[in-house]
């Protein structure tokens, strides 16, 4: 695990050396910008939405006291969707879809030798693949956590004004009442470190598959494990670390 | 010309590579021969850096490769052109951008110029239109023509072919032969090829390197292999049936 750990770091450190020039990666970085951005929306979307209308249903499920006004049912949704779920689990879901990618695509580079073929033209293939699909992932993901923040809070509306749980009015004034910035700053923040976190791991696991078309499926399923177990503790620290009083 | 010297190579226990030493001449193909699983590969990988070797060094025109620093590996690593055995084309690029690659990446060319030496490369290994095909819809033979266009492209000093016959049919695994020759010849380059093939050995074994168990058994040309007196070279050129009646019939 440490020796692990350690190969990881080592990994990390040669994304900046011998860089070829910026017009290089320049075009890469927009090319996988592409795939993780234009390619992630839909899930993305559709995952929020639901998950926006799941959480004000059952918010309201629980809302049991007259003495709470309906208003709190979305002042929930929005801190859940804010500071946890749009963040957190979509992070999951893009290790699923965009680590498992990264993983299976440079797996496959490596067992057909398109890894080493670009080392024996003096290139460092570290850095020319694995540094755009993080750059990429850290211009991409943020972006992905807005939209589903956004998907969700609207998911949440539909939901909650089709089934009559809770008016249009006071839906918008839950979301706009007592609403702290820092949130928003902190859910920022933690896309970030996820974004970084599942691209980087999840190249270093496809990077270094050996073996062959099985091994590039035990790659991939890895990337994903180890990309949502980072997340979930990287999680659990950042809460500790800027949320707690 | 490449000379190694001692070179070795274990993979936890297993030793496999022992102590090679040899040189590699210009202007021809130097073939490493020997049976599957006896360090062939292994060997090509740690003269061209892929692998570490564990002792020994690779001299490339006198330049110590593994005694000098990571600039001047990839300086040499940027005189070097490779086959793969697979192609290892860019699945993700048609055949033209996979050829244009290491122009795109390591100069500064323009790009019609570019475009011009790739036509020219690919016109050199006896492909022409097929540009925008993309590697899944070539055939194995195109796909090796295509790593060997790829490889020249950048006007390499070295040419490193692993097994470049593999997969094909023989008459197109003669073509790839002549290719790598004429390509070893006109250009006046220092070309190793690893290979198994016997008709390969035959043909265009102008200098060759028995390899068995991981150390170097013989050296010598395709006039000399078959009364080399060496018994495990023996085994290995006559378990072919046409050159074993061939043994017979002297």
């Amino acid at each position: 695990m440490i020796k692990e750990i350690g190969k990881y770091f080592m990994f990390l450190g040669q994304l900046l050396v011998n860089r070829e020039r910026f017009k290089t990666y320049y075009k890469l970085v927009l090319d996988e910008c592409q795939g993780i951005g234009i390619g992630s929306l839909f899930l993305v979307a559709l995952v929020s939405t639901f998950m926006g209308a799941v959480t004000t249903v059952q918010t309201a499920f629980n809302m049991v006291s007259e003495f709470v006004p309906d208003y709190v049912i979305s002042q929930v949704v929005r801190e859940m969707i804010v500071l946890e779920l749009a963040p957190t689990i979509i992070a999951v879901i893009y290790a699923g879809k965009v680590g498992s990618s990264m993983a299976s695509g440079l797996g496959t580079m490596r067992i057909t030798e398109q890894i080493d073929a670009l080392e024996v033209m003096g290139i460092n293939s570290i850095s020319y693949l694995v540094l755009p699909k993080i750059l990429a992932s850290l211009l991409m993901y943020p972006l992905l956590v807005i939209v589903a923040g956004v998907c969700g809070m609207v998911g949440g509306y539909l939901a909650g004004t089709l089934t009559g749980v809770i008016t249009p009015n006071d839906y918008v004034y839950g979301l706009r009442s007592s609403f702290n910035e820092f949130t928003v700053t902190f859910a920022l923040i933690k896309s970030f470190v996820f974004a970084f976190l599942v691209a980087s791991i999840s190249s270093y696991k496809g990077y270094n598959t050996q073996g062959g078309a099985l091994e590039v499926g035990i790659s991939s399923t890895q990337a994903v494990t180890s990309s949502v177990i980072a997340v979930l503790i990287a999680d659990y620290l950042l809460a500790q670390l800027l949320l707690s009083k | 010309m490449i000379k190694i010297q001692s070179i070795s190579k274990s993979f936890g226990e297993r030793l496999v590579l022992n102590d090679i030493s040899g040189v590699f001449e210009k202007g021809k193909p130097n073939l490493i021969i020997g049976a599957s699983g006896t360090g062939k590969s292994v060997l090509l990988k740690c003269i061209v850096g892929l692998i570490h070797p564990d002792e020994g060094s690779v001299f490339y025109d006198g330049r110590d490769f593994y005694g000098s620093d990571r600039n001047s590996q990839i300086e040499v690593r940027r005189e070097m052109g490779m086959l793969f055995q697979g192609g290892a084309l860019f699945d993700s690029k048609n055949v033209e951008d996979n050829v244009m690659f290491p122009l795109n990446v390591l100069t500064k060319m323009a790009l019609p110029e570019k475009k011009d030496r790739v036509n020219f490369c690919l016109k050199r290994v006896g492909l022409e239109n097929v540009n925008g095909k993309m590697p899944s819809e070539i055939s194995g033979g195109m796909k090796k023509r295509v790593g060997i266009a790829r490889a020249i492209v950048n006007n390499p000093n070295y040419l490193f072919c692993d097994e470049p016959n593999s997969g094909l049919d023989p008459q197109t695994s003669i073509v790839i032969d002549d290719l790598i020759q004429d390509i070893s010849e006109d250009l006046d380059i220092t070309t190793i090829v690893v290979t198994h093939d016997m008709n390969s050995v035959m043909g265009i074994g102008e200098r060759i390197m028995f390899i068995y168990k991981g150390q170097k058994l013989w050296e010598g040309t395709k006039n000399d292999i078959t009364h080399s007196g060496v018994k495990e070279l023996d085994d290995f050129v006559f378990a072919n049936k046409v050159m074993n009646s061939l043994r017979t019939n002297t």
